[in-house]
């Protein structure tokens, strides 16, 4: 118990002392996670939209897929990743195992099927009502997809920051593809997992928080949408 | 020359079950009709196919323009809009619901501005142009249907029981909304509604439905006090089952 208050104790001084090595982690797993959900959501969105909005043989099928993948083991998708991009793999020309890059990629694929399975979940359910207003004002069949997309924009967010909450909190494939190279591809959660392996607790525990305190944020903003996109009389 | 509107055949089967079932008619340019008839006596349905939301089973909608035929596209639809049964707005302020089908239409942003406010204080509702549509009551929120709806000055107006649920006071300002549009006399409008005393205010025609199909049509007053059909007589003194 005192070895844990004292090691927190040091933790407030570490985040407080502005060491350039915790932020140096926090700003990579931000970088990462940042970039990871700009791809998951630039892929995922119009994924889960077109689900959603065309007609097409096999869509059944694609949306259960999606949402079984939505609960991907990311020690698979850092094996697959791995795979990949190993010297032997199909791309391991490019050199990018143990690179942020890979990391950056095992987020996205981690991230995608949340945000696509979500934004899909979004659009399908705004309400036929909602739908036939629109047809009923004379629109076409791309301006009611588009005004169909606009409509349920607070689900769409919703399932942006749901990609993220997955991509940051994620340890297992980041660590597998980027080895948690200190300085070049150490995040917070593979320097939780490391620290606290040594018996080092200071840092693990500073990290922690900070990992608590972005989790908190995303958790508010996530909620803040979803009460605008549920705003009912 | 304004739009006209008939069913010729007009046939929707739900389940096996014909739902409407072979309706002929043609609909006056630029009068109220009334559409009345038990609960799921197919009102809804029938207004569905008309304006274009559902296709028919069998049978076709026909739309004149002046003496010739009007394709059913998208610039029929344009022409025509409706008011559903429940609330449909938008989750977004009032004002933009009602500039809708006004953008739909590539309409200019100060237009439409105008336009809207117009079309807003029509029913009442301009004082609530920035509220989220989703926030609003019952009332409040068919108003600004209507408003969405006169918005885009229609040729043909569906409104599916447009004042169900509501107090006297939205019943009256939609009323008077619905008379001045009929006043203007170039608005086709289909009124389905259970208020057979807004029925008689409004109406120049009464289409009486049962079980898909027209039993009885003719002038407001004469269908309302003196059917001619039985089943009318019936209906309107709360004795006839769906
Ligand atoms: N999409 C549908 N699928 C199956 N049956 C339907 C569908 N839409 C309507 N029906 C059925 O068609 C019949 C007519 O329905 P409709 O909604 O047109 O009735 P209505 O006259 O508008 O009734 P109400 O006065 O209750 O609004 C009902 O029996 C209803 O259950
Ligand atoms: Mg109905």
């Amino acid at each position: 118990m005192q070895e844990m208050t004292s090691s927190l104790v040091r933790a407030f001084e570490l985040l407080l002392s502005l060491d350039p090595v915790l932020y140096g982690i926090i700003f990579l797993s931000l970088q990462v996670s940042g970039l990871a959900v700009i791809a998951a959501a630039a892929l995922g969105v119009p994924a889960g939209a077109g689900l959603a909005l065309v007609r097409f043989p096999g869509r059944e099928a694609a949306v259960s897929l999606l949402n079984t993948f939505m609960g991907l083991p990311p020690v698979v998708v850092g094996l697959v990743v791995y795979l990949i991009l190993s010297r032997s793999g199909p791309m391991g020309f490019l050199g990018l195992l143990y690179s942020p890059t890979a990391m950056v990629a095992a987020q996205t694929i981690l991230a995608f099927p949340i945000v696509a399975a979500l934004t899909h979940a979004g659009i399908a359910s705004v309400d036929p009502i909602v739908k036939d207003a629109i047809r009923s004002l004379g629109a076409t069949t791309s301006q009611a997809a588009r005004l169909v997309v606009i409509e349920a924009r607070y689900a769409i967010l919703a399932a942006v920051i749901a990609g993220y909450g997955r991509a940051a909190a994620e340890v297992g494939a980041v660590l597998m593809v980027g080895g948690n190279v200190e300085g070049y591809t150490r995040v917070m959660t593979t320097a939780i997992a490391l620290e606290t392996s040594r018996g080092d607790f200071e840092l693990a525990l500073a990290l922690g928080i900070v990992l608590l305190f972005l989790s908190l944020v995303v958790n508010l903003a996530l909620r803040a949408v979803q009460k605008r996109g549920a705003l009912v009389r | 020359m304004t739009l006209s509107l008939s069913a010729a055949g007009l046939t929707k089967i739900y389940d096996g079950r014909a739902v409407l079932d072979g309706l002929d008619f043609a609909f006056q340019r630029g009068k109220v009709h009334a559409v009345i008839g038990p609960n799921g006596s197919g009102k809804s349905t029938l207004l569905r196919l008309l304006s274009l939301l559902d296709p028919p089973t069998r049978g076709t909608v026909l739309f004149l323009d002046g003496e010739e035929p009007a394709p059913a596209d998208i610039s029929v639809r344009r022409r025509m809009a409706f008011v559903f049964q429940r609330p449909s707005l938008f989750n977004t302020t009032v004002l933009k619901n009602v500039e809708a089908g006004l953008a739909i239409r590539g309409r200019p942003k100060r237009e439409r501005n105008d336009v809207a406010l117009d079309a807003l204080r029509r029913v009442e509702m301009e004082k609530m142009a920035d509220r989220n549509g989703r926030t609003l009551s019952g009332g409040e929120s068919q108003r600004v249907a209507l408003a969405r709806a006169l918005a885009v000055e229609p040729e043909i107006l569906f409104l599916d029981e447009p004042t169900a649920n509501l107090d006297p006071h939205s019943v009256r300002i939609i009323g008077k909304a619905i008379e001045k549009l009929r006043d203007g006399g170039r608005t086709t409008i289909l009124l389905v509604t259970h208020n057979m005393f807004l029925a008689q205010r409004l109406a120049d025609r009464v289409v009486f439905l049962f079980e898909g199909r027209i039993v009885e049509e003719g002038e407001a007053a004469a269908v309302i006090e003196r059917p001619r059909d039985e089943r009318t007589w019936r209906f309107l003194t709360g004795e006839l089952a769906g």
